[in-house]
């Protein structure tokens, strides 16, 4: 067993892969909730608390205890759907899940079966292209996270070869909605981009809820990446002859903890599946298990024996009926959608495709529009939060927002800074500067200003005197101006600039020097 | 009232109690002193809790001899059935699995039992997770039926039933899953009550099928198990499936008793074929004193209650099987490490420890239910019993059209021996084929003693069943009922059970 994860597996090049044969994917993204309490119970549900500190006898499945419905976590799943474009279920229920793992401290799972919350729906993903694939979304379910299992000893930090396991319930009875894909097809090369572009869509819709923290490297937003391949029928991969073949044997990749790593796991998920159907070799129905470090998938547990989950209706809990006033009430609090929210944000900063795309990739949007909301142009906001901050943050391997909060950097800092611009203290680099020390810790823009001195000479005199002394020193070049060469004004600019040591306005040192030669 | 406190019944005690004749401490000294008396012989209790009982009494003491107005039960002791978590009180459902284990909370009937100011004399015998019609599946050993040591006294909830019908202890919680409070009333002489499904919260009740348990009280008059119900009923936000309405007015009924113009349905499939002649007899004679009192008899039926048996050994298993899946020596109960294992893993040492820990009927209902629930056998098996379940459902609504409570015999036959049908599931089964409808429909249901038996001079008990919610509708007709038969015997039925007393049971 142990041998299975030493071993490299035959993979076949991604685009001769793609040449033979046609991916199909399922992607089941499970999403904790961030809400206050657990799924069944009154246990918090902070993340990173002591182990075993938030537990209690519901979700210790201690014998006797019974769970109740946390309300919020109906809602926000009801939300989800609707976000998701689902149907409402008018009725439904809680289903048990059985199976024994010592991280589930009922040996069952309470979740949901044939009865979900929300099914039928879509969501729409724009691909780096600009172009929109349509994801079919099969159903959004309620159910509760598992405890987490520690294995200590080994090398490895699994189970095979640890001395011991310890067990942390606090997560046991975290809500989770997981929410399942109809089967994926038609992307062909693209199947891998279009999975992590679904993923990267489903987290801005979270966000854009505010229903989860979708933080996948803490676990809260987590993907199992279904792949199948089958062989290449006709040129296209959405053509009808394609879509008429039989759906191959699937694995299901666990541990992909990244966008990038979804992309990565599918993309090599193809090429793995490619080489053993072109060996002649068949697909073992398995659980993959993801290595982000190494880039490949090894065998998880082999599913077929274990698929019996002998699923029935959770007969501790009420079904679950939502009147459809709740559901229009509901419906009515959504946001807008993200991709929309773009467009329009796009059209009213009045940026370039590019310019936007750089602002999302970078995580700057919500940033943006609130220094926006404070008086400060778009652009002027993109430049200062594309510029250092961005630089540091990628630095500090830290999204901009989560490294603005940590440093108590905000868009209010921006537009003070920005309007210090304006006003005509500081001129661009002198901004840099105060920027810099900002972002050093030594405070808001103005203290920094004031703490180092920064400010453009608002003395006209003075600037006058060092303008007369630079038409002086340089005849030539004044006769130049006097003859229309505008363009020329800008060497003495520069040494208007070095005489003031660079605490003048630079602007208005030309109109100055215009002024006196024409 | 009796001088021998353990002879009182709740509402004398209770008396008593508010008028300052007796102490809380007095009585549960006497119930203590009675069980030590007795129960080796009975072996009703798996534990006694002499010290948390008598600390309850003396603060239900103190608090009325400052004057605090206290609930009408404070300071009356009771015992609980093993099955339901008692803070600081060890708790096995009569299983090996959970030896020693001591919740760290109350169940919500508990929390209220000690709310009320009720001392918690100790934990009952059960058949292990209230499997069983006998408790001869604990795994402690079988307890003994009072009127005759040799005898069974009934089950799940044996001990329940026994503590109460041996004085040693003047009410109880018991637990109904297909009849183990009905049951153990009937073949003990004393009376129970399984209320509305959602009546009496299951927080806290170790579940055995969470669709079909129902926890209730025991005691050996009609007024005493209305007093301890009106105490135990009542929604409870920590269990889902709990009704959202006041109790019902139980014991108001009890005190009143008027049965003239209440129509009265005797089921035709329950009480005909394979029902002890002497049990029949005592039921008809019930069902004519009713009559004498103003009602109205009417013979329904209630075609589909001939399934029931079936459908109900079909989700009761299934859910045990999921619900007893926890117990898996992981976080607490009976750990096994397997024989001959170096290194085990998780699942060989959930797999020894649960060997080890459940008894042979436990397993059985296990494979059982795990079986009905596979993928490919879910529909036939699972899905068919719900649907019975429905159309079980359906007679009771249509025999409550027409008449306002049901009746029948409570178990077909009178307390049998010791062994006589543990070797045989089904004959052990068919005990509860009069009480399991209820538990399938969620109605409440009642046994009360209807006399004994001329064949074996033993307790036979009448079960009525009313309509969901209308749970006072039992205590009406139950009162009637026991005024009726008190005028004929002079006394309620109990009185006339054998004298147990130390000397007499050893000597036995």
């Amino acid at each position: 067993m142990t041998t299975a994860s030493m071993t490299t597996d035959e993979v076949m090049d991604y685009d001769e892969a793609i040449a033979r044969f046609d991916p199909v994917m399922g992607l089941e993204v499970h999403v904790e909730l961030s809400t206050e309490t657990k799924m069944f119970c009154g246990c918090a549900t902070a993340f990173g608390a002591p182990p075993n500190s938030q537990v209690c006898p519901v979700c210790l499945g201690l014998p006797g205890a019974l769970p109740v419905v946390n309300a919020t976590a109906v809602e926000s799943a009801m939300r989800i759907g609707l976000a998701l474009n689902c149907e409402i279920a008018e009725w439904c229920r809680f289903a048990r899940k059985n199976y024994f793992y010592p991280d589930m401290p009922k040996n069952f799972q309470t979740s949901q079966y044939d009865e979900p919350i929300a099914f039928d729906g879509h969501l729409d993903v724009q691909l780096d292209d600009g172009s929109t694939y349509r994801i079919e979304i099969e159903r959004a379910h309620m159910e509760e996270d598992t405890g987490k299992s520690l294995h200590i000893g080994g090398a490895t930090g699994r189970i095979h070869g640890a001395d011991h396991s310890l067990v942390d319930y606090n997560r046991a009875g975290i809500p989770l909605i997981e929410i399942v894909t109809k089967p994926i097809v038609g992307a062909g090369e693209r199947a891998p981009e279009v999975a992590r572009a679904y993923v990267s869509a489903l987290r801005d819709l979270m966000r854009a809820l505010d229903v989860s923290d979708v933080k996948m490297e803490q676990g809260s937003m987590r993907c199992d990446a279904n792949v199948s391949l089958r062989p290449r029928v006709g040129d296209d991969h959405s053509g009808p002859e394609q879509l008429a073949v039989p759906l191959g044997t699937r694995t299901e990749t666990k541990n992909v903890n990244s966008l990038r790593s979804v992309e990565r796991a599918v993309r090599y998920e193809i090429s793995r599946h490619a080489a053993i159907l072109a060996g002649g070799g068949s697909i073992l129905q398995e659980t993959r298990h993801w290595h982000e470090d190494t880039g490949v998938t090894t065998s998880g547990r082999e599913k077929s024996d274990a698929e019996d989950y002998r699923y029935f209706p959770e007969p501790d809990l009420v079904p679950v009926a939502p009147p459809r006033e709740t559901v229009e009430a509901l419906r009515a609090t959504l946001p807008e959608p993200p991709a929309e929210r773009r467009r329009r944000l796009q059209t009213e900063w009045g940026y370039s495709d590019l310019e936007m795309r750089d602002v999302v990739n970078a995580g700057a949007v919500e940033l943006i529009e609130e220094t926006a909301a404070l008086g400060t142009s778009a652009q002027a906001a993109r430049k200062w939060w594309l510029g250092e901050p961005s630089r540091r943050a990628n630095a500090a391997a830290q999204d901009l927002v989560t490294y603005a909060a940590g440093l108590g950097f905000t868009p209010g800092d921006v537009a003070e800074l920005e309007a210090m611009v304006k006003a005509g203290r500081l001129n661009d680099s002198m901004a840099r500067q105060v920027l810099d020390g900002v972002l050093d810790g030594e405070g808001h823009p103005v203290e920094v200003a004031d703490a180092r001195g920064l400010e453009l000479v608002q003395d006209d005199a003075a600037l006058e005197a060092a303008i007369d002394e630079v038409i002086a020193a340089n005849p030539d070049v004044a006769e130049k101006i006097r003859g229309g060469k505008v363009q020329a004004a800008g060497a003495l600019i520069g040494q208007v600039m070095k005489a003031m040591k660079g605490q003048a306005d630079a602007g208005k040192a030309r109109q100055l020097i215009l002024d006196k030669l024409q | 009232m009796n001088s021998d406190l353990t002879r009182a019944t709740a509402a004398e005690l209770a008396d008593a109690l508010a008028t300052k004749t007796v102490s809380s401490v007095e009585v549960t000294q006497a119930h203590l002193d009675r069980i030590a008396a007795v129960d080796e012989q009975v072996h009703a209790y798996l534990h006694v809790d002499a010290e948390g009982a008598l600390a309850a009494a003396r603060s239900i003491d103190e608090r009325r001899a400052a004057g605090e107005s206290l609930p009408a039960l404070a300071g009356v002791p009771i015992a609980v059935k093993d099955v339901m978590t008692t803070r600081g009180i060890p708790t096995t459902c009569g299983s090996r699995t959970l030896e020693g284990w001591v919740p760290p909370y109350d169940a919500t009937v508990v929390t209220r039992l000690r709310a009320q100011g009720m001392p918690i004399l100790g934990k009952t015998n059960m058949d292990e997770f209230a499997m069983g019609s006998s408790t001869e599946h604990s795994a402690y050993g079988p307890t003994r039926n009072p009127w005759d040591l040799e005898r069974i006294p009934g089950g799940s909830g044996g001990g329940s039933s026994a503590v109460v019908a041996s004085f040693q202890a003047p009410l109880a919680i018991g637990t109904d899953t297909g009849g183990s409070i009905r049951q153990p009333a009937a073949v003990t002489g004393t009376v129970g009550t399984k209320p509305t499904y959602g009546g009496v919260s299951r927080y806290g009740l170790v579940a055995l099928a969470s669709s079909l348990d129902q926890a209730g009280p025991c005691a050996r008059s009609v007024l005493d198990t209305a007093l301890l119900h009106s105490v135990i009923g009542g929604h409870d936000p920590m269990d889902s499936t709990s009704i959202e309405a006041p109790v019902p007015a139980v014991v108001e009924a009890a005190r009143n008793g008027d049965v003239s113009g209440m129509k009265i349905g005797i089921v035709r499939e329950l009480g005909g074929e394979g029902y002890q002649p002497g049990v029949r007899a005592r039921f008809d004679e019930a069902v004519q004193l009713l009559v004498d009192r103003g009602a109205e008899v009417i013979e329904v039926s209630c075609p589909n209650f001939d399934y029931a048996l079936a459908a109900y050994y079909l989700i009761l298993p299934s859910e045990a099987s999921s619900n007893l899946a926890k117990f898996d020596a992981m976080r607490y109960g009976l750990r096994i490490l397997p024989d001959g294992v170096d290194d085990p893993s998780a699942e060989q040492v959930m797999a020894a420890s649960r060997d080890a820990g459940f008894g042979d009927e436990v397993k059985r209902r296990i494979i059982l239910g795990t079986y009905a629930l596979s993928s490919g056998y879910y529909d036939a098996y699972y899905g068919s019993a719900q649907k019975v379940r429905t159309l079980i459902a359906q007679d009771f609504e249509r025999a409550f059209a027409k008449v306002d409570v049901l009746v029948s015999p409570t178990a077909p036959t009178t307390a049998f021996r010791f062994g006589d049908k543990l070797d045989d599931p089904m004959a052990m089964y068919l005990n509860d084929i009069a009480t399991i409808p209820a538990n399938l429909a969620g109605v409440p249901g009642m046994s009360l003693p209807s006399g004994l038996a001329d064949e074996d001079g033993l307790p036979a008990g009448i079960q009525i069943l009313a309509p969901a919610m209308r749970d006072e509708r039992l205590y009406t007709v139950g009162a009637a009922l026991e005024r009726a038969l008190a005028d004929r015997w002079g006394g309620l039925l109990i009185d006339r059970a054998p004298q147990l007393d130390a000397s007499m049971v050893k000597g036995a």
